[in-house]
């Protein structure tokens, strides 16, 4: 046995890590999930803010990242439209624009499409621009210099949302969803040192730590990975109960296959470590 | 003439950058060298897909090995290109329907939405995917407690792993909520906030002392690796 342990194929590690997300992704088990603090404070960031308060919608992540930062990304989306925030789109990733024209189509323009969110009034995006923290110290002094247009082409002086927006400093609250570099340690660097900027971040699980010390001074709130996103999906089901469907909530979803993956690498390690240990006994050190 | 003209735009750039944040009379000289950045940013795409396009040339035209890798990666570069410069299959935009290049070059069904929405975006999800196979076949093979760390380590991973979904949440359900830091999500929130937030200060500040030192050496001159491997 540990002979067959030690000389173990890797594909059998890939085919049980296939089974144990494919398996809950077919089957959808939906666990219950609560929001954590730094979920809790982003949430009522946003809650408390007055009705057409204007947010600047950071999108800073591209395909590779979707999974993770997805459904977060709808939700920040979903909650502004919940409580009739003007949205200011932006993206400083050259891949990520058309997951920003997604959360619009899918969200303000589909699931709110009831509630006729004007483009220009109520929402703009401007789209992609290179730089990187360069560019986001632009959008801190000027944002015309950066972006004189939206995404679109149309002057962002002849909309009314933009209009009188000099700056990242007439927004109420930045919404980061960050998959890295430039992301949000660049907009708490380059725009949240200029002056009183509230922050908020949705970033992956790699990217978490390096945040934390932001936090509460810097960054109003942090989610942190899939996880971060489903709680934040649960903290808006419980204050919307028309979210309370699982079915409606990506990253709750989600967190079936993450849970036996977990468990699976939980179990993989101790497998790991109990061949070592019986390596050991036997005196051939592996 | 060549080394001292990149020379002389570091070290004006760098001066006037710094200065700008204690002067505000350079405040616009400051504003003027960001967006030359952020142009030269732009033209470096164009450098970028040159690079590209000349490396993946060279391999198809002398055969080395795995040609043809080379070969697909150029012919799908070009049909990106082409398919997104050319705005082809984009209806007009509803302001100015007579011109034919007015719409967005990704609007939902045209082409190159439909190469983002049904190659890149789930070729690129795939081989980030892949990951975890990677992943579970090193924990299964590299974490090992080999030592009191490793030890450290693995009890943490552990902790944090089962903190993070909802079987920690579940196995621990029956603590007392005034416990609640020896649950494993409590456990993994102290975890967090103190062990890496501490770790994690540290490692910044090092950082930050770091590129300071090394942006004043290219300002000075002294680092010169920026302008390539003969420098």
């Amino acid at each position: 046995m540990l002979d067959f342990l030690n000389r173990l194929d890797r594909r059998w590690i890939f085919l049980l890590m296939a089974l144990a997300v494919a398996v809950p992704v077919l089957c959808k088990p939906i666990f219950p999930e609560q929001p954590s603090p730094l979920t809790r404070k982003l949430f009522d960031t946003i809650e408390e803010l007055p009705e057409g308060s204007v947010v600047y919608m950071a999108f800073d992540y591209d395909p590779p990242s979707q999974a993770e930062l997805g459904p977060m990304a709808k939700s920040f989306v979903r909650h502004c439209c919940l409580k009739k925030h003007k949205m200011i789109f932006a993206n400083l990733w050259p891949a990520g624009p058309p997951l920003v024209d997604e959360n619009i189509r899918n969200v303000v323009n589909g699931e709110f499409a009831s509630e006729n969110f004007v483009y220009g009034e109520d929402y703009v995006n401007l789209g992609y621009r290179p730089g990187n923290q360069v560019a986001i110290t632009q959008i801190a002094t000027d944002l015309r210099k950066i972006y004189p247009t939206d995404a679109t082409g149309k002057n962002l002086g002849v909309l009314p949302l933009t209009r009188s927006f000099k700056n990242i400093f007439d927004a109420d609250l930045v919404l980061n969803v960050s998959a890295g570099y430039p992301g949000c340690k660049e907009w708490v660097q380059y725009a949240g040192t200029k002056g009183d900027l509230k922050i908020g971040a949705g970033v992956t699980g790699v990217q978490a730590p390096q945040l934390f010390p932001y936090y509460p001074d810097q960054l109003v709130g942090i989610l942190a990975a899939i996880k971060g996103a489903a709680e934040y999906e649960a903290a808006i089901a419980q204050k919307y109960p028309q979210y309370a469907d699982p079915q409606k909530n990506e990253a709750i979803k989600r967190m079936g296959p993450q849970l036996f993956a977990h468990l699976l690498m939980l179990a993989l390690i101790v497998l790991g470590n109990v061949v070592h240990v019986a390596n050991r006994r036997r005196g051939g050190v592996r | 003439m060549r080394n001292v003209v990149p020379l002389v735009i570091a070290f004006v750039a760098g001066v006037t950058m710094m200065l700008a944040l204690f002067v505000p009379v350079l405040q616009p000289l400051q504003e003027r060298a960001s967006v030359w950045f952020i142009i030269l940013a732009a033209i470096a795409f164009l450098i970028g897909g040159t690079n590209l396009l000349l490396h993946h040339a060279r391999k198809i035209a002398q055969q080395e090995a795995g040609w043809g890798f080379s070969a697909v990666t150029l012919v799908s570069f070009f049909i990106t290109v082409f398919v997104g410069l050319a705005k082809w299959g984009v209806p007009p935009s509803d302001a100015y329907p007579n011109h034919p290049w007015s719409g967005n070059y990704i609007t939902e069904g045209a082409p190159l939405w439909w190469l983002y929405q049904y190659i890149i975006d789930p070729v690129t999800s795939t081989m980030f995917a892949l990951l975890s196979f990677y992943v579970a076949s090193a924990a299964y093979r590299a974490f090992r407690a080999k030592n009191t760390e490793a030890m450290i380590l693995l009890g943490t991973a552990f902790i944090v792993l089962l903190g993070r979904c909802s079987a920690g949440t579940f196995l621990t359900s029956w603590v007392p909520e005034s416990l609640e830091a020896l649950t494993f999500p409590g456990a993994t929130a102290v975890i967090m906030a103190v062990f890496t937030t501490a770790g994690q200060r540290a490692i910044m500040i090092g950082i930050s002392l770091g590129v300071a030192a090394i942006s004043l050496r290219i300002i000075l001159g002294l680092d010169r690796s920026y302008l390539g491997a003969d420098e």
